[in-house]
């Protein structure tokens, strides 16, 4: 039972990182139907940021809140100067522009910061609370609040504000939406701003467990990406649940099964659900306009 | 006398590469032109053959490197474990990524855009996974050795040899996609592509269409990565990563979609200005970033449609 | 016809142009293929950066039999098909002389059939025993085998009157080639392992994996191979779970970041490593003192990072190369290689280096230091109740 309890924490840690990385890709898409490759450089950001400001001297507190300004102004600059410019290009072309501009900013980040690795202290300390014969890290259930408070934070501003209905509209139909009078441009761009604040304060939160290098938004990018499409591309709801999922999968196949194999596991699992579920968990179906 | 022009105009694009293939070494001033030639060659194979998936049947595939794995593998186990001769091993891996992309192929290609991406990286992730933890006989993350090809007792090697193999067999696989696109195949998956439903109501059978397309560009990667492998020498499983699948998307659409000389265009800019960036040390991969979204931007239909087109107008 | 003529032509005025600019500025091309990014920067970006202050260093006294070094680094980024182009680049291209550099074990196998083919002397800095063994004529390393780490290890673990170990590895190439090679040494030490465990390119959370090591009852001590971040993560979750056994690290971690990383939690943990580390805590008359505090002086001073010993190994190996080439009075390929086969009692960061014909790299266990971490600093293990 400690073993099994043990396994779930391990989980739920992975998994918050997973589904806070996740939660940065869906509202770009939404408003856009861009993947964001791009986004775990803004997870690099906000960590690396923190670190190299805190080192030059700058209180802990205002280091991290610079960090999510300068990735805001990142994400900001990328919508105005990649994707706007882009225009109507196809889907794919947008995806290989997010790429182009992960990659830059990776070249970036080396110039500018390091290539070593680098740490956070803890929020609340890194002594383990221990649970039934488990240990979790206090870290881990600030990861996860944290996603708790992004998610509520994202449905309160989708939800109840007239700028976020103008969201759900540019999502559903740009045209219409322009009609109407929204600047849709405006929108992208905002989207954009959030995610990059969601990933920047991802990137802070969860560096003290997981540690932050220039390099490290690839792979997070990558995961983020299977976990918010086995949510359902677009629901934030769905990021959580799909990081969360996809964390579990991989402790537990790590801890019952095979550690050398545990990504494969939540891999056939992914494409497994995908084949059942062909828009994710909580996705909704889109229907083909001829 | 339309058809006939229509022939010449479609296989003008295989000419001009040949002419370029044939000229080029003239300025090589060593041996190294001739690898980096040869490397564009066989990415350029591995990337028409995506095309083909991509710019005509208009489906993504994040995973593609996993077929390049599964064929520079099967020239390096095949020899090494199974005793059978370096070019039986590629046609052995040709034959496994058809199968493979066949099983697989049919319950994924049911899935659309963005769902599909996530479906073919997770497959392609599986294949790199499978590759670096059977380190028994693969030899793991630091990869195994290679024997060289052997055809007819003439023994390829150097990298002037396989610069004109690479382009014989790239040259071949142009014209062989130049006909699968003017075969009634070729004109049922731009349906696909144009609009799904639209096809389907014309009576077209969208997923055998999309599957044999899916089986074919498998082959193209299959071949292309037995001959990576063949001529390395060495081979380790980052032939079959994340990484390399999104360099082969790249070349495609860099070049242009549905355009067959676009995906040789985009294979020869992306080989080449990592080997011209060197000189740019640190700012190597900013550079790269920048220009990628650069092009991306500017020439969105890709280069060569692009050119195509300040050309017409 | 006449195109190919005068294209053929204008290449070979091209060539010619190239040749004279290179014969004016005479100098010794040193060739060098690292992983200064990708997974492997951990160890690729300060080879680089040693190589570029000692040949610096190297020039301003006036280089080496009379000329000065040119230094040509390429980024393989941990991708062996480029560390392959690039190495015929440095063969064909740049010309170079010799070769020192391919930072992983995958790049360097890569590479190894082109320089061989070419002539060139090759020293690696990659860790894996199978770049030695079978000797090949032109290929050489610096950095301890895995199978050393291993040996290291296991003395030690015997020692403490133990046997039973659990490994904990990552999926990189160095990991996984020193899990096999901790597998095949295990009889011949006395050692028995009993469980192993890995974890995946940059996983943040092993607690599965070590709850599993934790729940098999004849566990006794945990060895980790590996670098990077993994090794920090593993070490905290370590003393997350409470587990009590003794852990070491391999060679794999060496660099102050570590403790920087692993925090409180590196406190008792044991690692086989170069004496670089622990430069000051030298006793007086070690021959390696000297060298081992000049270059940890030296790079620390340039680049304001705590040392390395990657760096290390970047150091020997162009150090070993260069006193070949003193030895030999000339830059001659065949002749530096030869005198490369032929170092006797050079005195690295690594160790002290004995080559032969049948050795290629030349190190014996005592060129590793037991070391165990105590308030955050490296202290050498004594080793004198074996």
């Amino acid at each position: 039972m400690a073993e099994f309890l043990q396994f779930f924490f391990s989980g739920l840690t992975v998994g918050a990182v997973y589904a806070l990385v996740a939660l940065g890709f869906t509202l770009i898409y939404n408003a856009s139907e861009v993947i964001n490759f791009a986004q775990g450089e803004f997870v690099m950001l906000g960590g690396m940021g923190t670190v190299f400001l805190a080192l030059a001297g700058v209180p802990l507190p205002l280091a991290a809140l610079v960090a999510v300004i300068i990735a805001v102004a990142v994400g900001v600059a990328l919508h105005r100067l990649a994707i706007e410019p882009a225009g109507d290009a196809g889907v794919v072309n947008l995806i290989i522009i997010t790429i182009g501009a992960s990659i830059f900013l990776r070249g970036v980040a080396q110039v500018v910061f390091d290539k070593r690795f680098h740490s956070l202290p803890h929020l609340f300390g890194a002594e383990p609370l221990r649970i039934g014969g488990a240990a979790i890290l206090p870290q881990s259930l600030v990861v996860l609040a944290g996603a708790a408070i992004i998610v509520f934070l994202l449905w309160l501003f989708i939800d109840r504000t007239l700028v976020g209905k103008a969201v759900i509209a540019t999502a559903a139909n740009r045209l219409a939406a322009r009609l109407v009078g929204i600047n849709t441009s405006r929108v992208v761009g905002l989207s954009f701003a959030v995610s990059a604040a969601i990933g920047a304060l991802a990137g802070i939160l969860i560096t003290p467990l997981t540690l932050t290098s220039y390099d490290v938004g690839t792979l997070l990018a990558l995961k983020g990406f299977a976990a918010a499409m086995l949510g359902g591309i677009g629901s934030p709801m769905g990021a959580v649940l799909g990081g969360l999922l996809l964390g579990m999968l991989e402790a537990f196949s790590a801890g019952y099964l095979s550690s050398s194999y545990k990504e494969a596991v939540a891999f056939l699992v992914i494409l497994g659900v995908l084949l059942a579920m062909p828009n994710g968990l909580l996705g909704r179906a889109k229907v083909e306009r001829v | 006398m339309i058809v006939r022009l229509a022939m010449r105009y479609r296989l003008a694009p295989v000419a001009l590469v040949a002419a370029i293939v044939i000229l080029l070494p003239l300025l090589f001033p060593s041996a190294y032109y001739y690898r980096v030639g040869a490397l564009v060659f066989i990415f350029a194979f591995a990337a028409v053959g995506l095309n083909l998936l991509m710019g005509f049947a208009g489906q993504v595939s994040l995973g593609h490197a996993g077929f390049l794995g599964v064929g520079a593998y099967a020239v390096a186990i095949g020899p090494a474990y199974l005793g059978i001769p370096s070019w039986f091993g590629i046609v052995a891996g040709a034959v496994l990524s058809a199968l493979i992309a066949f099983v697989v192929g049919r319950p994924i290609l049911r899935l659309k855009g963005h769902y599909l991406a996530v479906a073919t990286l997770g497959f392609g992730v599986l294949i790199a996974i499978v590759l670096s933890n059977e380190a028994g006989w693969t030899g793991g993350p630091d990869g195994m050795s290679v024997s060289r090809l052997v055809l007819f007792g003439w023994r390829v090697s150097g990298a002037d040899t396989w610069y004109w193999v690479a382009a014989v067999t790239l040259l071949t696989g142009m014209v062989l996609a130049y006909n699968l696109i003017g075969s009634p195949t070729g004109r049922a998956l731009r349906a696909i592509h144009d609009s799904e439903v639209a096809a389907r109501v014309l009576g077209v059978e969208i997923a055998r269409k999309k599957l044999t397309i899916f089986v074919i560009s498998a082959v193209y990667a299959s071949v292309a990565g037995s001959y990576l492998a063949l001529f390395n020498g060495h081979i380790t499983p980052d032939v079959a990563g994340f990484l390399r699948s999104v360099e082969l998307v790249a070349m495609v659409v860099l070049g242009g979609m549905g355009s067959i000389a676009g995906s040789v265009v985009g294979a020869a800019v992306l080989v080449v200005l990592p080997q011209t960036f060197t000189a740019l040390h640190d700012y190597e991969h900013l550079a790269l970033g920048l220009v990628i979204m650069a092009f991306m931007i500017f020439l969105r239909q890709g280069i060569v449609p692009a050119m195509v087109q300040w050309r017409t107008t | 016809m006449r195109l190919a003529k005068f294209a053929f032509l204008s290449a070979m005025g091209a060539a010619f142009a190239l040749a004279s600019v290179s014969s004016v500025s005479a100098q010794v091309k040193i060739g060098a293929v690292l992983s200064v990014t990708g997974p492997a920067s951990f160890l690729g970006d300060p080879e680089k950066k040693t190589l570029e202050i000692y040949v610096a260093a190297i020039n301003a006294k006036g280089g080496v039999n009379g000329q000065k070094l040119q230094l040509i680094v390429y980024d393989d980024g941990g991708d062996a098909n480029n560390a392959r182009t690039f190495a015929t680049r440095l063969i064909e291209e740049d010309k170079v002389v010799a070769m020192v550099g391919g930072t992983t074990t995958g790049s360097t196998m890569a590479m190894i059939p082109a320089f061989e083919e070419a002539q060139i002397p090759f020293i690696s800095l990659a860790g894996a025993v199978q770049i030695i063994q079978p000797v090949r004529k032109w290929v050489f390393k610096t950095p301890h085998t895995d199978t050393m780490a291993c040996e290291k290890i296991f003395a030690d673990i015997k020692r403490r009157k133990l046997s039973k170990v659990a490994l904990i590895s990552g999926s990189g190439g160095f990991d996984k080639s020193m899990q096999a090679e901790c597998v095949k040494v295990a009889p011949a030490a006395g050692i028995t392992i009993v469980h192993q465990e890995s974890y995946g390119p940059r996983d943040t959370d092993m607690t599965p994996q070590l709850t599993n090591i934790k729940g098999k009852a004849d566990v006794q001590a945990v060895i980790n191979p590996g670098f990077g971040q993994g090794p920090a993560i593993v070490t905290r979750n370590y003393r997350q779970l409470g587990i009590t056994l003794p852990l070491y690290q391999s060679h794999g971690v060496a660099s102050k970041q570590f403790i920087e990383l692993a925090g409180p939690a590196a406190e008792g943990v044991r690692l086989p490593a170069a004496a670089l580390l622990v430069a000051d805590k030298l006793p007086a008359g070690d021959r390696q003192k000297p060298v081992v505090q000049s270059y940890q002086k030296t790079y620390e001073e340039k680049t304001k990072e705590p040392v390395s010993t990657f760096g290390g190994h970047a150091y020997d190996g162009l150090m070993i190369v260069v006193e070949a080439a003193q030895r030999a009075k000339s830059w001659d390929r065949a002749k530096v290689r030869d005198e490369i086969e032929k170092t006797k009692g050079f005195v690295g960061t690594g160790g002290i280096v004995n080559m032969s014909p049948t050795d290629h790299l030349g190190l014996d266990l005592s060129a590793f230091r037991m070391l165990e971490i105590q308030k955050g600093d490296w202290t050498l293990v004594p080793e004198s109740g074996s």
